[in-house]
């Protein structure tokens, strides 16, 4: 029985990482590469890690799997997010049928200034800051 | 049924090595070459866990947790690198 389910849960992992990498190959630029590796490979380390620790039944090895878990679940996103920052300042080009990049109007890659799109109209105009209530006491 | 299945994972974890390589070296840009050596990373974390499954060492996770935190050390030393203005078009 459980030999079942660390078997499962192997085929998963292996399955999720060999996703990515197919993933990896086949889509055409920076974001949607991401997009395919980051999420499916750390979820296939995850699902290794957990046919692992049903493996050895030990309460260490367990706790070491559980370990290598939390680090990957608190790393990966953190990583994927530096390097999708870092390649979308570089000015990668995107893919020819990406639908909306919102980014791209309203951010200032020189100052990292970021606009919010509706500085000209006129729902935008704050009205001036009240002056202070006149003190009472 | 567990080494059939570890034989059938260790393939699979080769092939994704190898499609991961194939994007490490024909990348157009750099930052893809990194995204490609994160999963390299993360699919060498999987083979060390199988590997310990396979000879029953249970001490090899702890070089698994080693990978995973060099991989994501490298990830963000990469990063900074590239944004504080490495070769552009690599």
């Amino acid at each position: 029985m459980i030999d079942l389910v660390v078997a499962i849960c192997l085929i998963a992992g292996a399955s999720f990482m060999l996703l990515a990498a197919v993933g990896i190959v086949r889509l055409p630029d920076l974001p949607t590469r991401m997009h395919a590796s980051t999420k499916a490979g750390a979820m296939g380390a995850m699902f290794t890690m957990a046919g692992v620790a049903f493996y050895f039944t030990d309460s260490v090895v367990s706790a070491r799997a559980l370990a290598i878990v939390v680090f990957i679940l608190i790393t990966s996103p953190v990583a994927a997010h530096v390097i999708g920052r870092a390649g979308y300042f570089m000015g990668t080009s995107l893919w020819d049928g990406t639908v909306k990049d919102e980014l791209r109007e309203n951010y200032d890659p020189e100052t990292h200034k970021l606009s919010s799109g509706y500085e000209g109209s006129p729902e935008s105009v704050t009205p001036p800051p009240e002056s202070d209530p006149p003190d009472d006491r | 049924m567990i080494p059939i299945v570890i034989n059938i994972v260790y393939f699979m974890l080769s092939v994704a090595l190898l499609l991961a390589f194939i994007r490490l070296t024909r990348g157009p840009s750099l930052p893809d070459r990194v995204v490609a050596l994160e999963l390299i990373a993360s699919i060498v974390v999987g083979y060390v866990g199988v590997h310990a499954i396979d000879t029953g060492v249970s001490s090899l996770l702890d070089v698994a947790i080693v990978i995973a935190l060099t991989a994501f050390l490298a990830a963000i030393g990469f990063a900074r690198f590239l944004e504080r203005g490495g070769r552009r078009n690599d």
